[in-house]
């Protein structure tokens, strides 16, 4: 991953980070990695693109829908090793 | 062997120091308390890495010998649990690396695109319902489920390990044998294909 945030466009007169930059970082700035600097200016790009907020948020969910359905498959058997299965683990170790 | 017979003296090995002690000591209630009390969870994370259940199984019972034998190496500066959830993503990841290679699909046509001058090709929106809420449809669920099944694989099992099973950056890339940056580039390119993917889908629902 890149270390340093730099592309950066014109908007309304003033240089703002591309979108690019700050999805491509997101990573590191959701996990509190970025500089101050880079933070600044990425929280700058935020103010002004919406539709940046919105990948952050949809982004941010992405995470907590994919935590709660790995964690929880609904579809597999009880987390219950069954009487067989032990008594295969602990015969092995006395092979 | 009985399988209750940990079961019936509670407390027993509750304190881990007198578990850890007792397995260390070759008592066999040890290792049998072992297995029936932290067997469980374990089968469930090898259940989440491997998606056929006899490799599940058979990954859980390796991990257990492995972890077995080197019992008197473990020096309870992590917790029991820790120490055993990590044999097992280690086992399982031994048996990913030994079924045959298959090609794997680029992640690439999965991210999100720019223009020339770095800004987004599309316009992004908000979901229509939080993730807290759109995670009670069994549709989402099973969405979201096929979803990240059909991830390529390198970077389904970084998401995994990191989101799933909760490890850390350094830890993923000491067992994944790879830098900790490329860590960080392929959780964030798992995270923004499977974004990419359900992004329409749950505007549609």
């Amino acid at each position: 991953m890149k270390t340093r945030i730099g592309k950066t466009a014109h908007y309304q007169g003033q240089e703002y980070l591309v979108c690019e930059e700050v999805i491509t970082f997101l990573l590191e700035y959701l996990a509190g990695e970025l500089s101050g600097e880079e933070q600044h200016e990425f929280e700058r790009h935020l103010g002004v693109c919406p539709s940046c907020v919105s990948y952050l948020k949809t982004y941010q969910e992405t995470v907590k829908l994919g935590k709660a359905v790995a964690a929880t498959p609904p579809s597999a058997p009880p987390e219950d090793l069954g009487s067989d299965l032990v008594k295969a683990i602990l015969a092995a170790r006395t092979r | 062997m009985n399988r209750s017979s940990a079961a019936r003296q509670p407390g027993l090995f509750e304190d881990e120091a007198v578990l850890v002690a007792a397995l260390r000591g070759g008592d066999d209630r040890a290792f049998e308390f072992l297995v029936v009390h932290y067997g469980g969870r374990m089968l469930a994370t090898s259940r989440r890495l491997l998606r056929n259940e006899e490799d599940a199984k058979d990954a859980l019972q390796e991990a257990f010998i492995q972890a077995f034998r080197a019992v008197h190496r473990f020096e309870g500066l992590a917790q029991l649990s820790t120490w055993l959830h990590r044999i097992v993503i280690n086992s399982c990841l031994m048996r990913m690396r030994s079924r045959k290679a298959r090609p794997e699909e680029s992640i690439e046509e999965m991210l999100p695109r720019f223009a020339e001058d770095g800004h987004s090709v599309k316009e992004y929106q908000d979901w229509p319902e939080s993730a807290e809420r759109m995670i009670e449809r069994r549709e989402v669920r099973e969405l979201v489920r096929a979803t990240i099944e059909r991830l390529p694989e390198t970077h389904r099992t970084v998401l995994m390990l990191r989101d799933i099973e909760e490890l850390d950056t350094a830890t993923v890339a000491e067992l994944l044998g790879i830098t900790e940056n490329a860590v960080k580039i392929r959780l964030h390119r798992a995270r923004q294909a499977l974004r990419e993917q359900i992004d329409p889908r749950l505007r549609e629902a």
